[in-house]
């Protein structure tokens, strides 16, 4: 029960007068953020980050991470009343979601929307409440072999299970390894690829990636889109809360499938979105009644979002137990732990207590305010969205020039974001995946020195990583799902 | 082919990228071989990684054009990246804000950004410049507020923010 009270010692922490005002102030930018063309998790997170350097750590990240429920609430607002999924984990929500808004009954396909977000959330804390602590105690026997493993399957799980061509995804990656590795090389000191140009010294910085690719990218997008914003209105009666909830207890097969998926695939580096679109597809092949997907089946609400928002709670695991981030969010959000001066991995559950628990606690308090603030303010967030496009975009680039500039004060990195947008439009068109690029260059780094510092220890010789059962069962599995592709390829050949 | 609209095709762009990423990695691997790229004795040498990297971008690079060409009679210009109307969209957005950068590295960003708006607001939004300026003025307000006097965090300011003190 030692969890029990460390969590209980949590609360303690989060339950102070400011910590819920900056819980609520998260939240409400979180929502804010979500319902924005152009502003999403990632980069809002990002944006935000420099405002919490003088913060103390704990009260920052429960600002950040109420930051980042807040925009997986949003998201379903604008995808349910607009079909304009505010994030891309949001896609799968327009499916049924607009359907059901366009048969007038909308309030019905927010509640659920919310209520399941807000139960896919809850299953993921309890599970990050007592799972976390004991991967972090395992994680402590690791030395460089075991992390490089580690990282080894992180890479490789997003070419084995990425939607998009494995070629495009590796590329990305290889993109983000490239850029990672310019500047100063971590472990004898040596320039890389600077070229001369003294801006280059510290290397790209990702937070400035993620403005650009999602922020940059996702304006020029909407633009091309040539949105006009019609959408319907949506107000929520406490009446229609409670008929909506007496009815979801009916799609609990579906809920628990749905949590499932996200769990797994926000601990392995899958994400909330291909979580969204599995549950989707799970939830349509098991009902009963698949015809009616698509066409304004609440169900088809209750899976992607419980997924989704499943998916971005457990994606904290591994950031924080083992310092590897398991989604762009999650990456941004360990960018701020080591601004912070915190060091995520292990070590972080025995000497930061506090700021651990305080989190966790955290996450169970931001989801019943999140519930509770969006249930009651969903026609203010629609109003918002009918602001014009051109008031919006030009407003929206300048908060992402801010954003960009106060992560060093530094005028380079404006330009450079400027340079990231471009990449952005042109990889989405062309569907390159984004999420590969993020993590490789915030993981490429510490890949590449966990994978040195093995190969001090073992005096060159690759067999390090095969030499004890944990390390050499981690990079087998991670080679296994690199390969992947071509073996369900060649499977396929076969039973033909 | 029935429509006559003007498009960009996505064979053209997928070689386009696929260029832009043979280009990078010729530059990773041109610079590796400065910083060794060999199996030292104790393990890799600085250039070591980025070496494969760029030789992994080079090939996938040729991988994704050659894919490309193959299908490139079969496509026929059927798959679009862009309509030419589309890419004007995105144009009207893109070169204001290339613009707006470069003003905000000599003007500071207050002054750059309510220009900015101001002048998006009157250009594609038709408001009135006293509505467009507003508008611009009060967001920078916010802004100030936000961060120089609450948050405490500075952001570029230039010669008109000079004249005030700032």
């Amino acid at each position: 029960m030692d969890e029990f009270n460390n969590l209980m010692g949590g609360f303690a922490v989060a339950l102070t007068l400011p910590n819920i005002g900056f819980m609520l102030v998260g939240i409400l930018l979180g929502v804010l953020i979500g319902v924005l063309p152009g502003l999403g998790g990632a980069n809002g997170v990002a944006i935000l980050l420099p405002l919490t350097f003088s913060m103390s750590p704990t009260s920052a990240i429960i600002m950040l991470s109420c930051i980042y429920w807040g925009a997986l609430f949003g998201g379903a607002i604008t995808s349910i009343l607009f079909n304009i999924p505010g994030e891309p984990w949001s896609v799968a929500t327009t499916f049924d979601g607009y359907p059901m808004a366009q048969k007038n009954r909308a309030a019905q396909a927010l509640t659920a929307a919310f209520t399941s977000s807000f139960v896919g959330a809850l299953v993921a804390v309890i599970m990050v409440t007592f799972l976390a602590p004991v991967v972090a105690k395992f994680a402590l026997k690791f030395g460089p072999p075991e992390f490089f493993a580690v990282q080894l399957l992180t890479f490789c799980s997003f070419i084995g299970m990425s939607k998009e061509p494995p070629v495009k995804t590796l590329l990305a990656m290889m993109l983000g390894f490239a850029l990672a590795a310019v500047g100063l090389d971590s472990v004898t000191g040596t320039l890389r690829m600077t070229f001369g140009f003294e801006g280059l010294l510290q290397g790209f910085d990702f937070l400035i990636a993620v403005i650009g690719l999602f922020g940059i990218g996702e304006i020029l997008l909407t633009m091309e889109e040539g949105l006009a914003f019609k959408g319907k209105g949506g107000k929520i009666t406490l009446r229609d809360v409670l008929e909506t909830w007496k009815e979801l207890p009916k799609y609990w097969a579906t809920s628990i499938r749905s949590c499932l998926i996200g769990c797994w695939m926000g601990i392995t580096p899958g994400g909330a979105t291909p979580a969204s679109f599995m549950s989707y597809g799970v939830a349509k092949r098991f009902s009963k009644d698949p015809e009616s997907f698509g066409k304004g089946n609440i169900e088809g609400v209750v899976a992607p979002e419980t997924a989704a928002h499943a998916a971005g709670t457990a994606a904290l695991l591994p950031m924080l137990t083992l310092g590897i981030p398991g989604s762009p969010t999650a990456a941004v959000l360990l960018g701020g732990l080591l601004i912070w001066g915190l060091q995520p991995g292990p070590l972080l559950f025995t000497e930061q207590k506090d700021f651990v628990w305080g989190l966790i606690a955290s996450m169970y308090l931001g989801n019943i305010v999140g519930l509770i603030v969006v249930l009651t303010t969903v026609p203010w967030w629609a109003a918002i969205l009918r602001i014009p496009f051109p008031i919006i975009a030009p407003v929206i680039v300048v908060i992402c020039a801010v954003g960009a500039y106060t992560v060093h004060s530094k005028m380079l990195d404006v330009v450079m974001m400027l340079v990231f947008g471009l990449i952005g439009y042109a990889f989405k068109k062309l569907k390159y995946p984004l999420a590969p690029l993020v993590l490789a260059l915030v993981l490429g780094d510490m890949a590449e020195s966990s994978f040195r510092q093995s190969m001090l220890i073992s005096s060159g010789s690759l067999g390090v990583f095969w030499n004890n059962p944990l390390s050499g069962s981690i990079a087998t599995l991670g080679l296994l799902l690199l390969v992947w592709p071509l073996i369900s390829k060649l499977w396929g050949v076969i039973r033909k | 082919m029935e429509s006559k609209e003007k498009t960009i095709q996505m064979r053209w762009m997928e070689l386009v990228v696929s260029a832009f990423f043979i280009l990078l990695g010729a530059i990773v691997i041109k610079d590796s071989f400065r910083t060794g790229f060999q199996w030292g004795s104790d393990g890799p040498q600085p250039g070591y990684f980025p070496f494969y990297i760029g030789l992994i971008l080079v090939t996938g690079a040729i991988w994704v054009a050659i894919q490309t060409l193959i299908t490139w009679k079969k496509d026929d210009g059927q798959e679009t990246f862009a309509k030419v109307e589309e890419f004007k969209l995105v144009l009207k957005m893109l070169v204001p804000t290339i613009i707006y950068v470069a003003v905000l590295i000599f003007l500071g960003l207050y002054i750059a950004s309510i220009l900015f708006i101001a002048f998006f607001m009157v250009w594609q939004g038709k408001y009135s410049y006293f509505k467009s300026f507003s508008v611009g003025f009060i967001v920078c307000a916010i802004l100030f507020g936000l961060f120089e006097l609450w948050f405490l965090v500075p952001l570029p300011k230039g010669p008109i923010e000079a004249l005030f003190g700032y």
